[in-house]
Parts: C-alpha cells; structure tokens; sequence
C-alpha cells in the first residue's frame, strides 16, 4: 500500500501540449513554494503572501530557462487545499518540458490521471458530484454545456437532493419508531404526509431523469438522424451540412473516427448525425431501407429530419408519410428537396401551406437556411431552460432507482400490511440519494469517477 | 482444593447460564460461580422473554443450541406473537413466563450437565498473569484455576439501590453487591463507566380489581420459541392493560424532588427506551395518561409485575400514586420500585469474540458490556462460552455477521459503536432485517451450530426434513400451471383480479391476497405435506415467495458489504499519517483498530468521507 500520496508533491501542466503563447504549469503538496522558490531568481517565494503572482527567471545549474510568471498560493486557500504553485511560462513544448524535468530531479513526481482535483476530494474541498463536475467542465465544449457543468459545481443540485434526502430521513424514524415500539402509545407515522413527500421526491427525480435526457445530449451532442424514402437526397444534404460547418477536433472519449467526421456545431451546441454511413456511401442496399425501418433507427435520436422527393413522389404519397402514424410524436423536420427541378405546383402550395421548407440540397443558401432550421428547433425544444440541471449517467442511474423505489413505497401505503417493505423502499431510496452527492461510497462510484480525467487537472 | 477449570463463569445471570451451558456441551470443565444459587437465571425486572427483536434474538440463540428458548418454552404462561400486522419481517415471538419456574427450569437443566460444577461465593478478583487470566479469587480467599474467565455480572459491580433517598449497597433488591473486580480491570487498564436503570414495585394481584381493566388475551393458537418443541402450550393466563391519569402525575411529581434521578444522586447514564415512570411524565408532560401492563409473574403465585411503572420515587409516593390508577385503588405492594447504579465496562474494549482486548482468555457477557434485556445477555452468553471453549482448544473463532444474525448486530454495534446508554436490541439497528427473520432463523444458524459442536442431530434433521419440503412446494408452485376456469373463483373471492390464459402458481402467489394454502389445498398432486403439522414450513415458504424481490435485492446488498469487510485493513495501521480524516474519525479509528474497512464504515464517529478516503488510500 502506497502511503507517499499526501508526502509527494506532484506537478504536470494544466494547458494541452501544443505551440501557444503561455503555458501554465502546477504543483501541489506541501514542497512546492519552496522547491520552485530553489531555481526561481528575485524573489524568495517562501516569504510571499498567498495569491500574490511574481515575475522572475527560472535558473537551474547556471542556466536560465525562461521568464515566467509564478503564483502561490498557501495551504488551505487553494484548489487542492495544499501549497500549489502556478507557473506561467512561454508556450513551447521544450521549455515545459525542461522546467518539468528540473522539478523531477529536485524530487517532485508528475501527477496521476485526475490527481490535482482527487486531492481536492480527499481533503473536503468538493463532494464527488462537484468532482464530476469539473471533469465535464473540462471536456465540454458547447457553449451550453459548459454553463451546466459550472451549475453543478456551484452545487445548487446537491443541495437539492440533500433536502429531500432530509425529508425521508424524518419519515424514515417514524417508521421505525412505529414498528420497535408497536406495543406502545406512540404517534404512527402519517401516511399521507409520507405520501406527499414521496410524490415530491417522484416529481423532482421525474424532472431531473428528464433534463438527462435533454442536456445529455447537449454534452455529447444532440443526435439527428436524416432519413426518408430511398433517392430523395439524403447525401447530397448531410454531405453539404458537413461541409459547410466545420466539425470540431474534439477528443470526446469513446466517440468513434465516424461520429466525429459527422459532428458538426450549430449556435454553440454539438450536432452528431447519426447512422450516416449507410448515408454517405449511398449503396443500394441502404436506399431500399423501407419507411418504418428508418424510423426504428431514428427512435433515439432527438431529431429526425424527414426528406421529400419533390420531384419524383406524389402529394398522396406525400401526404400519407406525413400522416402514418411514425412520424407522430418524434421531434421531426420535414424537408422538401430537389426544388431545382421542375416541381408540381400543388406540391408547391401544399408545402407553403403547411410551413414545410423547399430546397435544394445543391444549394449554398437552402443549406443555411436548412441550418437556422435546425439551430431553431434545439432552441425550442431540447433546450428547455437556462438554468438546466445537469445530471450525467451515475446520477441517472441513481435517479432511476430512487423512482422504482418510490413508486414501490407508493404503492405500499394502499396496502395496509406492508409497513416493513415500505421502511425498506425508504432505506433504499435514502442510500441511492446519498450515492448522489458521494455520501455513501463504495469503491465502484470513486474507482469510475477518477478515472475520466485527464492529467493536470 | 479445587480442581483446575476449563472455564469459569463469574455470575449465574441469562448471560452467565447461556456461557456455562454452551462452553460444558461443547466439553469444556466450567465452573459457575454465583453468590447465591437460590438465584439462578433469576428475572430481575420484567417477567417475560422476547418481544420486538429480542424474540428474534431467542430464536437465534435456539437454533444454535442454547437453552433459553426450551426454558421459556416449558415455563411460560402466555404466549403472543408481536407485529403480526407488520409484514413477515417484524413478527416477534413474545412469552409470560412463571418467573420461579423459570429459574427453577434452568438450574435444572445446568445441573444435568456432567460438566458444569457450581461454587456459592462472591468472586472478588482475577488471577491474571503477564496479561493472560489464570484463574479467580473469592472473598474467603480461595484461589480458583481456569485457562478461561468470563464475567456475567449483570448489575452486581459495586450496584447501589436507590429508593427515595435511601440508598444502599446492592446488586438486585434483597441481594449484595459485588466489590473488588472493577477496581481491579481499572488497575489492570479497563475503562469503565456507570450506567442505571430502574424496576417497577410488584403488588399483591388479590389486591387489584381487574375488571377496571381491559384484559389481554395470549393468541388462540400459540406458538413457541425452541424449533424443537412438540405441543402447544394449552392453558393461558391473560395480563391486563389500565391507565395513569392527571392524579397520579400530580402525586408522582410531588415527590420529585426527594427523586434520586431528579436531584442528581444517581450517576450514570439510564435507558432511553425504557423510561421510569417520572422520565415519562417530566418528558412527554402534554400527555394526560400512560399505558400500564398488569402482569402475573407465574401461573399460580398472587404476585404481579405493574410495567410501565419502573421508578425510583419514595417508596410512599409509589403507593399512592397507584392507588391513584384505576383498578389500583386498594393495592398492597409486595416490594417498591427501585433504581440501580452499576458499573459496566464500555465494550469497544473487546474484540467480536467478546474476548477483552487488554488482558487474554478474559470474557465479559451481558449487562456488564452495557447492555439491557435477558435475551441480549443471553446471546453474548452464548457466544462468550462457544468462543472460551474454541480458543482453549485453538479452534476458529466463532463470529457471527451482520447479515446473518441480529446476534451479530448487537455484537458488532458493541464492539463498533460502544455505548453510552444501555443497549436494547430494536430492529431498526439491522439493517438486513428482512432477512433475519423469527420463522428462518434454523434455517440461517442451524448447520453453524452443529459445526460448532452445540446443536444436536436433532435439530439439524429438523432443519433438513424443512429444507426439503419448502423446496418440494417451491417445485411443486413452479410447475404447476392453472387454467383461468379453475381459480378465477378463487381468486374473486379473495379480491384478486382474474386471469386471462394458464399461468403458473408460482406468479399467482405473487399476489397480496392470494394464500399459500389455498392452493396448497386446490391441488390433487400428493406432495408429503401435512397442512397443520407443516403449517410454520407452508408459512415461510410463502414469505420467501412474497418477499422474493426484497430478499434477492438485501442479499445483494449484503454482498457488497461482505466485498468492503473483506477489503483487509492492517490492525496496526497508523491512521495519523492521514491529514484528510476526520478529527473523530481518526482517534476512533486510532482506538478501535478495525480489521476491514466493513469494520470502520461502522464505527461511529468514522464518517462516509472518511471511509472513501480510506478506500482510495488502500487501492494506492
């Protein structure tokens, strides 16, 4: 058992390796002030005042390293609650290295996958979900998604569930009290402000499995799927979305070299195409993929943009896709393609009647316009409200047994003899809103949750 | 003058008898030691044995192979199960037992025994060598060899009797205190503390007039606690149920003042769950009455028990307070109620052997680990013995866990968790208690016992013969399918919906209302169970079934604790070298040294934050 984890003083750079500007570098651990103070000339660090930045030169064995910028900060007031030291220095891979290597010979060790914020757990600075907040901060890269991830840092949604939690815990000692003490004169626990609470519980933990759904796929990409009869086009305009919005490089984990290809940003939010191959190399085979199938595969995904042949299909054949049953309930799009070519004027006024868009996919403008579309849709109904909860896929494991629980305590109270399995789904539920907030932890939650950072944070 | 002993047991309580009973079948040489053998297993307060969780407890002890349950068995007077409308989980076994019989019964029973050998004096120290016992001493002197010692001395270390204002030496009322022995564990480096609890006065039943009361009935068909029991207890007596009101307040609070607990002459600390009579009035004012139980303390003696009622006020206070309840207007008392102070020994100083941490071979059982309650003597008792015997002999220690026990409970909050007020088994305080019911506990414990060398073929036969009739139902329900004509009647009548297409009697009996019996009874197929005699195993194959969520989902639960005790924590770790524990965290863990990290998530003090730093160090 390694027991050096708090001795050891641990640095690694905290920007991406890559030519820029500045760079920064970190330590943390109860050596850092004084070991950079060993090779930094002007000033002594070890007399500074905590959160103070000093302006110096990096000198180690007579040589000069770099100008750089250096800011203490004391132990406790500081992001791992230990002596952190950030150096700010030119931005090439060779000197971040150098400065590095030197700080390994002088006995610092470079820091684990995620370390700088497991200290920070570990000695009390943020409970696990603000924890996983900051590695969704990290890696979120839409606008939105980055406003969530700042939302659950500042802990408004542990402090939530812990209220509730509260509530249940009274219920819980009633409970109890009533089945110890049968025998006696005691108050029995009453049910119908048990009922209460527990639809309160049912309503939030409803609302927040909800907003997973929503802004999950703000964090990994709000899916789309293009679909419609063989040949009306599907290609020409996924190929033409693609290449007018230039997917992001993004290093979304576990995403594979196709999604990424077929990731594009619309007004700050991440729009993944799903299922495109099949698109993209317009075989035969897929082009005969009926209705129904296509629409099974778009069961998924939060948008469904349905295309039109406006050229070739009849306005009965039209008019009863639009009508079949599949293409109710589902968040769809519905497109007219082909408008270079000669179209049937009635299809022409059916669509201006009904709002759908004309276009052609070979079209600079359509594209755009096909583009506001969609960024209008996420807007109205996938974004819900600014201030999103943002729970990620523990939370909505959690979440979802906290409900069946719920609902088996639910119905239980119908029953009047099961006031034991109603203590139980109570004592459930309590357990599962505690591995929420990291109140009650077994190894598999922590093990998985540090593991998703990156080095340096 | 005395042969050398195997064990002895200091202390002829619940605790004591279980101890010596256990260690003597097992084949150790036990000496029981008591300073009066008129008292043997003597019932110092309440008459009667189970209840809420402590029934539980008497099954358990049964199942192993102790003796409680057959002595309550043979000597009760009434019998009721508890919580029957709570759901399978929470049914406790509850028996009015004739208190002289059941004294009487056990020392019968302790005396049959070959190897136990009994000495009538006061132990007043131990022999204790290079910190291993060897042995005891007594008041005249007399030096005694054993390889092991455990103490039962219940309320007897230095108890001090409070009645009024008079006070006097003690260890239950018309019998001395023990001296000698606390001074003693002090010198040789144990903590111990005071601890006090009360006993309400016994009256003269020819002076009561019951038919001011409402009478409580035992069940019309009784059941029992031994599973080797035969025949039902056929006569009942019934207790009776009456009232405090205003009057008695009053009366009770005029003598407040020359009250021992009110004025600070008692130290230690007394039980929350278990108030005196003045505790009630002064804590819960608004209430206008109390409930008071009327019970015979034997089938034939005139002698009653009033519960509810424990205190510790002048002995005239007493009287005319309960002449001040109905049915109590001419009522003599026999002898008042009274408080008792006595030493204990905080039991985070033992190990889950129930062996003390500083000195070897040295057993501490019952009260004196600051418990309260027969049954939760008995079983450290019981535990205490099984464990002096194997460590004589080098054998396994014997422990019993969370999951599988409520004995394994109440040690583990022990030894954990210590205790600052005396510690009554609730069921709350396990939290598998779904699994851990009265109707399994054979089921759970049996094959334990037998491995131990304390339960009998017998009982193990019966254990089997049990397995393989609930499993021959369990075939019998899964197999067999129904077709709707045949039972949608049934089903109507017992206000279950009606099916549609064949289903099995396995998923009908699912249902809330639909009984095992029932269809037991429907089906033509001979299956080798008779429906009366059989009725406990038809019983608790239906829970199984009815509860078979629940059950799978604890068991579960059960396993990943079972991962976190098995997460090995070296007992001399230095838990100073880590900055991010809790203050209290720390010095417990510091104190305790568990052995799992299982261990540490249960003493108190360790926080969850504190156990998931620890986790994260260990995989370091």
């Amino acid at each position: 058992m390694n027991t050096s984890i708090n001795n050891d003083t641990i640095i690694a750079p905290s920007t991406p390796y890559g030519l820029s500007a500045v760079s920064l570098i970190r330590l943390s651990g109860k050596k850092s002030i004084s070991l950079t103070n060993k090779i930094f000339l002007n000033k002594d660090l070890n007399k500074v005042k905590s959160h103070t930045i000093h302006f110096g030169t990096i000198k180690y064995k007579n040589n000069i390293i770099d100008e750089v910028l250096v800011s203490i900060f004391k132990s406790p007031r500081s992001y791992t609650k230990e002596n952190v030291v950030e150096i700010s220095c030119h931005g090439s891979p060779y000197i971040i290295n150098k400065i590095i290597s030197i700080f390994i010979k002088l006995g610092v060790r470079i820091a684990n996958k995620g370390e700088f914020t497991l200290r920070s757990f570990l000695n009390g600075n943020m409970d696990l979900s603000q924890a996983e907040a900051v590695a969704d901060l990290i890696s979120s890269n839409s606008k939105n998604s980055h406003k969530i991830a700042l939302n659950q840092i500042r802990g408004n949604f542990s402090k939530k569930i812990q209220e509730l939690r509260n509530e249940l815990i009274d219920f819980s000692s009633l409970i109890e009290l009533e089945l110890d003490f049968s025998e006696e004169d005691v108050e029995f626990a009453n049910r119908n402000k048990l009922s209460n609470t527990v639809n309160k519980i049912l309503e939030y933990s409803k609302y927040l499995i909800n907003s997973y759904d929503a802004t999950n796929v703000l964090k990994n990409g709000i899916e789309v799927v293009i679909t419609g009869k063989p040949n009306v086009g599907k290609s020409t305009i996924l190929n033409a979305l693609i290449n007018e919005e230039k997917a992001i490089v993004s290093s979304i984990p576990g995403t594979t070299r196709d999604l990424i290809e077929d990731t594009i940003t619309i007004g700050g939010n991440i729009v993944r195409f799903v299922d495109t191959a099949g698109i993209r190399k317009a075989t035969n085979k897929i082009e005969k993929i009926g209705v129904n199938k296509a629409i099974e595969k778009a069961r998924n995904a939060s948008i469904v943009i349905y295309i039109f042949d406006l050229f070739n299909e009849s306005l009965e054949s039209i008019k009863n896709q639009i009508n079949s049953k599949i293409l109710k309930n589902k968040n769809v799009i519905l497109i007219g393609n082909k408008s270079d070519l000669k179209i049937n004027t009635s299809i022409i006024n059916f669509f201006k009647k009904n709002n759908i868009i004309i276009i052609s996919g070979k079209n600079f403008k359509d594209i755009k316009s096909l583009i506001n579309t969609i960024n209008l849709n996420i807007n109205k109904n996938i974004i819900r409200d600014e201030s999103s909860i943002s729970i990620n896929q523990r939370h909505y494991e959690s979440l979802s047994k906290v409900n069946n629980a719920m609902e088996n305590v639910k119905k239980n109270l119908k029953e009047k003899s099961n006031t034991d399995l109603i203590a139980l789904d109570i004592k459930y539920s309590l357990s599962y809103l505690g591995e929420i907030t990291g109140e009650i932890t077994n190894d598999d939650i922590l093990s998985n949750i540090f593991s998703k950072f990156c080095i340096g944070k | 003058m005395f042969a050398k002993y195997d064990v002895i047991v200091v202390g002829a309580g619940h605790a004591g008898c279980e101890a010596a009973a256990a260690a003597a079948s097992m084949g150790s040489k036990v000496l029981l030691a008591t300073m009066n053998m008129g008292t043997i297993a003597q019932m110092s307060c309440n008459p009667a044995i189970g209840g809420v969780a402590k029934g539980q407890i008497v099954r358990e002890i049964d199942a192993l192979g102790g003796l409680t349950g057959i002595v309550t068995d043979k000597t009760m007077i009434q019998f009721r199960m508890l919580n029957l409308s709570k759901g399978p989980a929470m049914w406790s076994p509850r028996a009015q037992s004739d208190r002289m019989r059941f004294a009487e019964e056990w020392r019968l029973l302790l005396e049959k025994n070959k190897n136990v050998d009994f000495w009538q004096e006061m132990i007043t120290s131990l022999l204790v060598k290079e910190k291993r016992v060897v042995g005891v001493i007594t008041a005249l002197g007399l030096e005694i060899k054993g390889s092991a010692v455990i103490l039962t001395n219940g309320t007897f270390l230095n108890g001090l009797i409070h009645i009024g204002e008079k006070n006097f030496g003690g260890g239950r009322t018309g019998e001395r205190s023990s001296k000698g022995i606390t001074e003693q564990l002090e010198d040789l480096g144990f903590i111990s503390g005071r601890m006090k609890t009360g006993t309400p006065p016994r009256v003269d039943g020819r002076s009561i007039n019951y038919k001011k009361m409402e009478e409580q009935a035992g069940d019309s068909v009784p059941g029992c606690f031994s599973f080797l029991t035969r025949g039902l207890l056929k006569k009942q007596k019934s207790c009776h149920i009456t009232y405090t009101n205003k009057k008695t307040h009053s009366l009770l609070k005029d003598g407040f003042k020359k009250s021992p607990m009110f004025n600070g002459r008692i130290r230690g600390v007394g039980p929350r769950y278990c108030p005196s009579i003045e505790d009630k009035i002064s804590r819960f004012s608004e209430r206008n009455r109390h409930q008071i139980f009327v019970e015979p303390e034997g089938w034939n003696t005139i002698e009653v028990y009033v519960n509810g009622f424990s205190t510790s006020l002048p002995e005239g206070v007493q009287l005319k307070a309960l002449r001040s309840i109905d049915g109590f207007e001419s009522v003599k008392m026999f002898r008042p109620g009274y408080a008792i102070e006595y030493d204990y020994f905080p039991p985070t100083q033992l190990k889950h052997t129930l062996e003390t941490k500083p000195i070897k071979n040295l057993y501490f059982a019952g009260q004196i680990n600051g418990t309260t309650g027969y049954e939760e003597a008995a079983c450290q008792g019981l535990v205490s013995g099984i464990n002096a015997h194997n460590k004589i002999n080098q054998k396994k220690d014997f422990v019993l866990s969370r999951s599988e026990a409520y004995i394994g409970v109440l040690i583990d909050d022990l030894i954990n968790k210590g205790t600052e007020e005396p510690y009554r088994m609730f069921t709350s305080r396990a939290e598998h208690r779904i699994l851990l019911r009265q109707d399994n506990a054979d089921l759970r414990l049996t094959k334990k016992g037998v491995l131990v060398g304390l339960a009998n073929k017998k009982r193990l036969c019966l254990v089997e013969e049990k397995i393989n009739k609930i499993n021959k139902i369990d075939d019998f329900l899964k197999t067999t399918k129904v077709v709707p004509k045949k039972i949608n009647k049934y089903l109507t009548r017992v206000g279950s919906a009606k099916i549609s297409e064949k289903k099995s009697l396995e998923s009908l009996l699912k249902r809330p209302n639909v009984r095992l019996l029932d269809l037991i009874k429907k089906t033509t197929t001979p299956l080798g169970i008779n429906l009366s005699k059989d009725k406990l195993i038809i019983e608790q194959t239906e829970i199984n079934h009815k509860y078979k969520s629940y059950i799978k989902k604890e068991q579960e639960l059960v396993d990943k604790m079972s991962r976190l005790d098995e997460s090995k924590i070296d007992p001399n770790f230095n838990y100073k070298k880590i900055p991010s524990l809790s203050a209290e965290g720390k010095e417990k863990l510091q104190k305790i040294k568990p052995i799992s990290i299982g261990q540490a998530s249960r003493i108190s003090g360790v926080t969850p934050s504190d156990i998931s730093v620890l986790i994260v160090y260990m995989k370091k």
